[in-house]
């Protein structure tokens, strides 16, 4: 295993750190995508969330990361059929993050026929893709804005339907397949079509600290930590610790954190100030604010909670005028000002 | 240089590292080369400017002989897919044994070692992500083809750059990745030969490898990196931290123990020199004062300032002096070159060039595999073909040599079956259309531009005025870029019409060549009084026009001429009638009518491919 950059010890870039721990206390916000320049660390950052994230229960063999405590009926694992619920053999093991690496092609991704088995054996039998993979864990994405389109639509197909349906090589087979899609990119090199920015739940922009003394930090974090890996590790051995408590204490409490109807109207009210599309930035500005107010252990969820994740589970919602040149986030911010100022 | 223009004085493109550079000093440029082979894993590779030739191979000659015996040296194929830079499945080794064989793509074949790309302005920007990941991570991920595989690939890249002008450049997200950068232009090969034979290089670089572990490099070197990077313009941490490690390895050649001003000024010289792309200080600053010590934040960053200035005050002189020193050994020329190209600059060209030029699929690109016949005129795809056919040998009871295909395996190419289209807008910066209503011109190109943002489709700039034209943004997804440019388009001079012309004419078969689908949308008043060699004389001037209009008819190019004068004129109306393109008098097309306009001229982008 190649030592991975802590997390913690990421310098600045509030905003992305927070848009990724929110994501992971509660993956039902759908997701973060990473935009700005290149070396902030953004492809960092996520492959050090990989080790702060808690573990998860599997049944034991399933290749398709199925839970034991509601194992799929037509599992092709057989996950479902081994008795009733909760009987199967589970193995825990983290959360998986999964890379799709460019140049992925299709048949890795939704999976194809196994081919080892079909040439040693003449079986066709379903070799899982990356999809299954990523089950219940985090898919990965860097550089999205350069994925093949055909391959943006099919994630998207996926993303919003939680079941990967594959129709290939004379197999016909479906699969549970819900992750967390993070993804990041340099907007310079291409811009987002809006139905995946809308599948992200948070948007996060990151950018190169201009502050001289973040600007050594960084450098000089990132010498040591090539120097001498397994010293640097051990240095932010117990802020990670600390951090993947908080995590994991979060998760358990966000089902007791209260939102109150005023944080619900208030949540409207931004919403509709802002002309964002459908329900689904309401929602997931609740979602998020209420992971925010678990994260600092507080049992019900503030405006001031509201205030704080608005800008990033709104901004790329906004019906886009792209002649506007008033950013995303300046207007979201204009909106929480008239607001908030009530 | 390529001066592309009398009235400029560079025709090189910022950060395109035309404009800034040590050129021709061999000792640096030797220098370089024996760095990167010191440490090259850590440093990620060198940016080499340069033309194929002596020069260059003994630089490479040197930069191998001093790396460690045995290090893998390899080529990269100009055009290399993913199946070899990558890995995949050995269809030969696959169907001998009757079980998937993989074969480990170039990335894992030379781990611990050099990959080598020449023409590297003609990379793709695929190509370049994949690398970028490698140098990122140290590890080559396959998933394609049926396997899912992981090698280490440590490697360093060594980017041949043949590049001629602003159009070819190496994509900017390869080149923050590697430290070095250096021009071996102008550099004599009898002075490098000398240099080079004085000493016994390769051992140099060996006694520095051992050393270089030991070297100890202090705060002030790392922060007098990162407020130089600042300084010039080279915002990027990751480069600074590569000039740290390029000070480290110098420091370890000159036998330090810990890294000393000079280091960091040979740092400041082979990593940002060539990429600077604004003057340390006030880039307001008249180029003939002198260089004030850098500001350590860039200059819009006007909240940082003040807390900034009270916070640093201890650390400052002993960083201050390696600045100043670092700044000294900075080229002289390299002022008045910036000041000579702050002005493109300022349009904001700069920033991400060429990151989207690859993005591109070429229209037509195969996109997979179907089952299909060939027979019915389909590209047979013969490798998945054969793929699909592998698994079923044993069960049709193959034996012997032959592979058993059926018709049921038969896999056809299937393209992409939408069409890309760029659309050029050519506008008309003269003074005549800055009278009639640049402005609102700006504004129709706005909405137009909304509208290809909304379907997708690419966009380049083109200006004229005065006694040339100029490209200003070659054909991009990138909406913020394309407004910039045009907010960046300066009013003013004459109507050179012609030379806007030919070179929309030029670009739109480039794009052809592409196989995407060119459009143009031209705005002018049609009032031509500057001809193709750059004189003032009516007559000649719009016969060159209509010469250059009827060119464009000929090549079948779509094109709209939106007429701005304030009255339409029959100049413009004859323009578009030799273009063959639709004509569309500006004042009674409201944002609507221009853009239907557009998308009718543009034709069917959507066309099926074979």
């Amino acid at each position: 295993m190649v030592s991975v950059y802590p997390f913690s010890a990421i310098v600045g870039q509030e905003e992305m750190r927070l848009g990724l721990t929110l994501a992971s206390i509660d993956p039902s916000i759908g997701g973060v995508l990473i935009l700005g320049d290149r070396g902030t660390g953004k492809s960092t950052a996520v492959r050090a969330l990989a080790h702060l994230l808690p573990t998860m229960k599997v049944v034991r063999s399933c290749r398709f990361n199925c839970d034991p405590s509601a194992p799929v009926q037509e599992c092709l694992s057989g996950c479902g059929l081994s008795g009733t619920s909760g009987a199967s053999k589970s193995d825990t093991v983290p959360i998986p993050v999964v890379d799709l690496p460019l140049g992925a092609t299709e048949d890795r991704v939704v999976g194809a026929l196994d081919l080892e088995i079909a040439l040693s054996r003449g079986e066709k039998r379903f070799e899982p893709g990356l999809l299954a993979r990523a089950h219940r864990g985090f898919l990965y994405i860097d550089e999205v804005n350069l994925l093949e389109d055909h391959l943006v639509d099919l994630l998207l197909d996926v993303a919003a339907s939680g079941e990967n349906v594959v129709e290939r090589e004379g197999l016909s087979v479906r699969h549970p397949a819900r992750f967390v899609l993070v993804g990041s990119g340099n907007p310079e090199e291409g811009e987002l079509r809006p139905q995946l920015l809308d599948r992200f739940g948070l948007s996060v922009e990151v950018s190169t600290p201009t502050n001289i003394r973040d600007r050594v930090e960084v450098v000089r974090r990132r010498e040591a930590f090539e120097r001498d890996r397994d010293g640097f590790l051990a240095t932010w051995a117990s802020k990670e610790a600390a951090l993947r408590r908080k995590i994991v204490r979060a998760r358990k409490a966000l089902g007791s954190v209260e939102v109150g109807e005023q944080v619900l109207e208030k949540a409207a009210e931004i919403c509709l100030a802002l002309g964002t599309d459908g329900l689904r930035g309401e929602l997931i500005l609740v979602r998020a604010a209420r992971a925010l107010a678990a994260l600092e252990g507080k049992s019900s969820v503030a405006n001031t909670h509201l205030r704080r994740v608005a800008p990033t589970a709104l901004r790329h919602r906004l019906r886009r005028d792209p002649l506007d040149d008033v950013g995303a986030t300046s207007r979201v911010e204009r909106a929480l000002d008239a607001c908030f100022a009530t | 240089m390529t001066a592309r223009s009398p009235d400029k004085q560079t025709g090189s493109g910022p950060g395109s590292g035309d404009a800034v550079s040590a050129v021709g000093d061999p000792q640096d440029v030797l220098l370089s080369a024996v760095l990167l082979a010191i440490d090259s894993l850590a440093l990620g590779g060198a940016w080499v400017r340069a033309r194929p030739g002596p020069v260059l191979d003994r630089w490479l000659s040197v930069f191998r002989e001093c790396l460690p015996p045995e290090t893998p040296v390899r080529r990269l194929p100009v055009h290399v897919g993913d199946d070899r830079l990558i890995g995949g499945l050995d269809l030969a080794a696959t169907l001998r044994s009757g079980r998937p064989q993989v074969e480990r793509g170039l990335l894992a074949q030379i781990d611990g070692g050099v990959l080598v790309a020449p023409m590297a302005e003609r990379m793709t920007a695929g190509t370049a992500s994949r690398l970028s990941s490698v140098l990122d991570t140290g590890i080559v991920a396959a998933e394609r083809e049926g396997i899912s595989a992981r090698w280490p690939a440590r490697v360093a890249v060594v980017a041949l750059d043949e590049g001629r002008d602003d159009d070819e450049a190496v994509p900017a997200m390869l080149l923050q990745r590697l430290a070095l950068a250096v021009d071996l232009a102008g550099v004599s090969i009898a002075d490098l030969n000398r240099i080079a034979d004085e000493g016994d290089l390769a051992a140099m670089a060996q006694a520095a490898r051992l050393r270089l572990r030991d070297v100890a490099v202090g705060d002030d070197a790392v922060e007098a990196l990162c407020a130089i990077g600042a300084a010039l313009g080279v915002p990027s941490l990751g480069l600074a931290g590569l000039a740290v490690r390029v000070a480290r390895a110098h420091a370890a050649l000159a036998g330090r123990a810990e890294v000393a001003d000079q280091d960091v000024s040979v740092a400041v010289g082979l990593v940002y020199a060539q990429r600077a792309t604004q003057l340390p200080g006030d880039p307001a600053d008249p180029p003939d004062s002198e260089p004030d010590p850098p500001q350590p934040d860039p200059p819009q960053d006007d909240a940082q300032k003040p807390d900034d200035a009270t916070e640093r005050t201890e650390p400052e002189t002993a960083a201050d002096r390696l600045i100043e020193a670092a700044l000294a050994a900075l080229p002289p020329n390299l002022l008045e070159q910036l000041a000579a190209s702050a002005a493109r600059q300022r349009s904001g060209a700069n920033t991400g060039r060429r990151g989207e030029g690859g993005l591109s699929r070429r229209r037509g690109r195969p996109v997979g595999s179907v089952p299909g016949d060939p027979r019915r005129g389909d590209r047979l795809n013969l490798a998945d073909t054969l793929r699909t056919a592998a698994p079923w040998q044993r069960l049709r009871g193959r034996d012997g040599d032959r592979v058993l295909v059926r018709p049921e395996d038969f896999r056809v190419a299937r393209y992409r079956h939408r069409t890309e289209s760029v659309t050029v807008f050519v506008v008309d910066a003269s003074g005549s259309a800055a009278l009639n209503r640049l402005a609102e011109a700006k504004g129709a190109v706005e909405l137009l531009l909304a509208e290809c943002y909304v379907r997708r489709d690419r966009v380049a700039l083109l200006g004229f005025r005065g006694t040339a034209a100029e490209l200003l943004l070659p054909p991009t997804r990138s909406l913020v870029r394309a407004k910039r440019s045009l907010a960046g388009l300066p009013g003013g001079g004459g109507t050179p019409l012609a030379s806007g012309l030919d070179m929309a004419a030029a670009m739109a078969l480039a794009i052809r060549r592409e196989e995407r689908t060119p459009s143009l949308v031209v705005l002018t008043d049609g009032r031509a009084n500057v001809n193709r060699d750059g004189e003032g004389g009516r007559a000649q001037a719009m016969e060159d026009a209509l010469d250059a209009a009827r060119r464009i008819a000929g090549a079948g190019v779509s094109a709209l001429v939106l007429d701005t004068s304030p009255r339409p004129r029959p100049e413009a109306a004859e323009i578009a009638g030799a273009m063959r393109a639709t004509y569309l008098p500006l004042p009674q097309a409201d944002a609507a009518t221009v853009s239907r306009a557009v998308i009718a001229a543009r034709g069917d982008g959507a066309r099926r491919q074979g």
